[in-house]
């Protein structure tokens, strides 16, 4: 309330008040005989837990609505008519109540209610997963009546089902607090787990054979107050007082979603969820909360490497270093700068991207990116940039980007939940239906490639227009599809910017840290039409121009939308050094092979999408001997001879990760602020400052197709080859596999059934997949999962210059 | 095939539309489904979740909270007999015993040739009629073993055929209304004549156990 005297002085008319106002909503309660404000709407058990008073409870959860289902929370409240027992998680305040949450009757509520809940309850907690960590144990030590009166014998199932392959339920540990399935319905929007049948044999389950494929299944696990629900990757790996943690964030996508990355004997365990309220609530995706498997694979590369006569050998460090550093040496010296290209980054830390651009200035080559040919320019980081919270409360949100639900699941769930609360109203722009489209206001389905004409036809329309102009708008942008050109996304974003000129951005790219890359010196830095993007750089080693291709946690054969093109890349390369943790199609073919530290052996910082910058724990030592990203570059960096940083470079004399993160915030403006004073100071961590840009001119001409042709649309799934999913045990078979996705009643006009193995042949090369009817997909269209373990692959068949790619669909 | 027939969409979507939302039909389409198979098919309830727009596990959550939905099959005719109190002090226990006998079948079981399903029960509110069961919820009050035994052969040689039905159907008729004199489409007091109604018409089953 401290800004309230401000605001009367500036109003000179306003006669002085020595009060400040009373707030409308402040609502003045009793608490266990002490005053206490509360706000209008605040439940009892919210307003008694944040004032010190616990309350037992189960069922309720203060990211979910408040169900009444476990009874624990009983406590006594005088509204006028006495004091009563109530479910303090069902009442909200009211003026001059009286809460007691201690006294006598209240404790005796709460004891007989646990008594109630064990009475089914196995005593099983030295062989259970949740002992040691569980609400039930916890709250039976703290308030429980210590013995039970029940002799009779306890139900039984049969233990454990699997509900999903993630996800095992113990029945019998169970006590029907409704958080699994509240937050399935809530929540992720996936109502695939129900109580089910009725009185003592009530039951959470799932359809026959249709298990609780959930995104975010991993959440019901978390949330469980008992040990009725455990993670399949985590199940009797530990005890959590053998588990040590600290907080860090995850990097599997750039929302930067708050975890504690917890191990035990220096072996990464569990991640869970940390409640951090702008960005993720408490939830993660299943594939940001399971993929440390990769970190713990048995396939990590763990020396570094050096191509000989005998194929790649382990190596010492120094000789590595002194390899890698010899061939930017001679590349130099014998082709010059632009005979180099760097790519990767946005895998790392922001110090790794740092370091990292730093090198490549000291190179000074014309070609680095830190995406892969699969974003948007780096202009859009310069747009009015958007917070996920201002995009989860605008009045309306404009989606033109990939399926967010695929992408940046946690991001799908904020937006949803906008929808779902009616904050918010959605307008997408898609191709294929994607996993808001059935929470959007207007869903238009456009031809791939002419989202420009979908978008200016709707800001015609008198509805729409009357939206845009109600109140405020967020524009989530990203690539939309990988086989068409981010010409089209750029020029619809534009046609919205000009309809809304208001409207903030939120840029909706995928990887971990592209934000951070790009903001620290990883964004190409050539002008429009001579950029030296991934692009760029992979045409111009396919085309015989590039000796030494760099390669930083990037994997072209695997992440480049055109295989074809990265494949004569890299053959075409002469030299390629691969900084990598794990081998990968790339690693293979290089010469020299670096190898890096992982997600949770290396700290630092990193930048989710909104520029919002948290920092990451080292939690496990690294395997091997492997490096982090940073102290390679910094290493090469002072090794290149008239190159080498000199001896006033930010970097020159770096001993820890935390000089890097300090040169950072000395000499990058837009991370002044993020010093690393600030970033201990706030878990939600610091916004790094914006540039300002405009997008790119961009012209669209969306070239007709004959009637025999398929328009292709490429979308990343969340379970897909990349390093994370295909290096974790649990994650691995999740991936649906590679197929061509078209409207059921195309099946027919091509003649198959589905299943069978169909010709799709593109201007380039064909591809054989097979064919797969999809009501999500439009008539005319044909939609592939990207990078899909499979037999066919329909990246060899992406035209990265093209403004899209048209395939004529065969049967073999 | 166990999802309903296309005469039986017909039927749901008439029913679907007498509610503001698609989801409150899901109990009487669970009927519906019943009344086709004699037993709720996994099949039908996938086919329900599509017509009112739910998935299929909030289908079976709702319809396994009542039990007098099945989801194994049972015979054409089932058989509950009460066992609350005051059946139980007239005789409901030896009766249940003698009916097992008689059928060959422990308590729960269905006959070989799929025509009984015999069920111990809760009370049937005819405390007054103690003894009491119900064939496909229809009473029969103060049953004798000798009752018992003639209403078995009777229903075995068909001779109960019009009055009860097979397992799952509610009623012989089935209320129709016709668009034109829905709620709302007539003014109260222009309404001419009562309800319009149809006769049922249970399609013949292929999968369920009614035979």
């Amino acid at each position: 309330m401290t800004d309230v005297p401000t605001e009367v002085a500036e109003e000179p008319a306003i006669e002085e008040i020595s009060e400040p106002e009373p707030d409308p909503n402040a609502v003045q309660v009793t608490l266990n005989g002490s005053a206490v404000t509360a706000q209008k709407g605040d439940l009892v058990i919210a307003v008694a837990e944040g004032n010190g008073a616990a309350v037992p409870h189960f069922c309720y959860h203060p990211r979910m609505s408040s169900v009444g289902m476990c009874r624990q929370c009983l406590v006594e409240v005088d509204t006028g008519r006495g004091m009563q027992l109530q479910p303090s998680c069902m009442i909200t305040v009211s003026p001059d109540m009286k809460i007691d949450t201690e006294s006598p009757t209240a404790k005796r509520a709460q004891e007989g209610m646990i008594e109630l809940l064990l009475a089914n309850h196995p005593l099983d907690c030295p062989v259970c997963d949740k002992g040691g960590e569980c609400p039930l144990q916890d709250q039976s030590y703290a308030v429980g009546p210590g013995e039970s009166r029940y002799v009779e014998e306890k139900r039984h199932y049969e233990k454990p089902i699997p509900i999903s392959d993630l996800v095992l339920l113990d029945r019998e540990r169970c006590i029907l607090c409704d958080r699994c399935t509240r937050f399935a319905d809530e929540v992720a929007g996936d109502k695939l787990i129900v109580f089910t049948e009725r009185g003592n044999n009530t039951q959470v389950m799932t359809f026959p054979d249709e298990p609780f494929a959930s995104y975010f299944s991993g959440n019901t696990v978390q949330i469980c107050p008992v040990g009725a629900l455990t993670a399949e990757p985590y199940r009797f790996k530990a005890r959590p007082w053998d588990l040590e943690q600290q907080e860090s964030t995850c990097t599997t996508c750039s929302v930067g979603c708050r975890t504690v990355v917890q191990s035990s004997r220096d072996e990464l365990l569990r991640y869970q969820g940390v409640d951090s309220d702008p960005v993720n609530h408490g939830w993660l995706c299943d594939r940001g909360r399971f993929n440390f498997e990769a970190v713990n694979s048995e396939h990590r590369l763990t020396q570094p490497m050096i191509r000989t006569e005998a194929g790649l050998i382990e190596a010492s460090w120094s000789g590595a270093m002194a390899s890698a550093s010899g061939l930017i040496r001679e590349t130099l010296a014998n082709g010059g700068p632009a005979r180099i290209a760097i790519l990767g980054g946005a895998r790392g830390s922001n110090e790794d991207a740092f370091a990292w651009g730093q090198l490549a200035d000291a190179i000074d080559t014309p070609y680095r990116d830190a995406q892969l040919g699969d974003g948007l320019p780096g202009e859009l980081l310069g747009l009015n940039r958007a917070t996920i919270d201002e995009a989860a409360n605008a009045s309306t949100i404009v989606l033109l980007g990939p399926d967010l639900k695929e992408e940046l699941p946690v991001l799908y769930l904020r937006l949803r939940d906008a929808a779902e609360k009616k904050r918010s109203k959605i307008i997408e722009f898609s191709a294929t239906d994607t996993g808001l489209s059935r929470y959007a206001w207007k869903s238009v389905r456009h031809e791939p490639g002419n989202q420009t004409d979908a978008v200016e036809s709707a800001i015609a329309d008198a509805d729409i227009a009357a939206q845009l102009a109600s109140g405020d708008v967020v524009i989530v942008a990203g690539r939309p599809n990988l086989a068409e050109s981010s010409d089209a996304t750029v020029a619809a974003l534009q046609a919205m910017l000009n309809a809304a000129p208001g409207a903030k951005v939120l840029p909706a790219l995928r990887r971990g840290n592209v934000v951070g890359a790009l903001s620290l010196g990883m964004a190409p830095t050539g002008p429009v039409g001579d950029r030296g993007d991934a692009i760029d750089a992979l045409t111009a080693a396919a085309e015989g121009k590039i000796d030494l291709l760099i390669l930083v946690g990037a994997d072209p054969l695997s992440d480049c939308p055109d295989t074809d093109l990265a494949r004569r890349a890299l053959a075409g390369a002469r030299r390629i050094i691969s900084i990598d943790t794990h081998p990968s199609e790339s690693t293979k073919l290089a010469d020299v092979v670096l190898a890096a530290a992982a997600y949770g052996e290396k700290s630092g910082t990193t930048t989710n999408l909104e520029g919002r910058v948290t920092t990451l724990a080292q939690k496990v030592t690294v395997v091997g001997t492997a490096r982090p990203d940073w102290m390679i570059a910094v290493e090469l960096g002072m090794s290149l001879g008239d190159n080498s940083f000199g001896a006033d470079h930010p970097l020159a004399d770096v001993a820890s990760v935390n000089d890097v993160t300090d040169a950072i915030s000395a000499t990058a403006p837009l991370f002044a602020m993020v010093t690393r004073q600030a970033l201990a100071g706030d878990p939600n961590g610091v916004m790094s400052a914006q540039p300002t840009a405009l997008l790119p001119a961009v012209s669209v001409a969306v070239a007709g197709r004959n009637s025999y042709d398929y328009r292709l649309v490429v979308n990343r799934k969340l379970y897909d080859g990349a390093i994370g999913t295909a290096m974790s045990r649990s994650l691995v078979n999740l991936a649906p596999g590679a197929a061509a996705h078209v409207h059921p009643l195309d099946l027919d006009g091509i003649g198959v059934t589905e299943g069978t193995e169909v010709k799709l042949i593109s201007a380039k090369a064909t591809a054989v997949l097979p064919v797969v009817g999809n009501n999500n997909v439009p008539r005319g269209v044909v939609w592939a999962p990207f990078n899909q373990p499979g037999t066919g692959s329909i990246e060899d068949i992406i035209d990265a210059t093209a403004a899209n790619t048209d395939v004529r669909i065969e049967r073999i | 095939m166990s999802r309903l027939s296309d005469h039986n969409v017909a039927i749901a979507k008439e029913i679907i539309g007498h509610y503001p939302k698609q989801k409150s039909a899901l109990i009487p389409l669970v009927h519906l489904s019943q009344e086709q198979n004699g037993y709720v098919t996994k099949d039908a309830m996938r086919h329900i979740a599509e017509l009112v727009n739910v998935t299929p596990a909030e289908v079976l959550g709702t319809a396994s909270f009542y039990e007098m939905f099945k989801f194994e099959p049972v015979g054409k005719y089932v058989v509950n007999v009460c066992t609350t109190l005051s059946c139980a002090l007239l005789g409901a226990g030896e009766l249940l015993h003698h009916a097992e006998e008689k059928l060959g079948v422990k308590a729960g079981g269905t006959t070989a040739d799929g025509l009984i399903t015999l069920e111990p029960a809760e009370c049937q509110a005819a405390c007054t009629e103690a003894p009491c069961l119900q064939v496909n919820y229809r009473h029969k009050y103060r049953v004798t073993h000798d009752d018992f035994d003639q209403m078995v052969d009777d229903l075995r040689s068909g001779k109960l055929e019009s009055e009860i039905p097979a397992h799952g159907t509610l009623g012989m008729q089935r209320q129709h209304i016709p668009d034109d004199k829905g709620v709302g489409a007539v003014h109260p007091d222009d309404v001419v004549g009562g309800p319009v109604w149809i006769p049922v018409a249970v399609e013949p089953d292929t999968e369920g156990a009614s035979k």
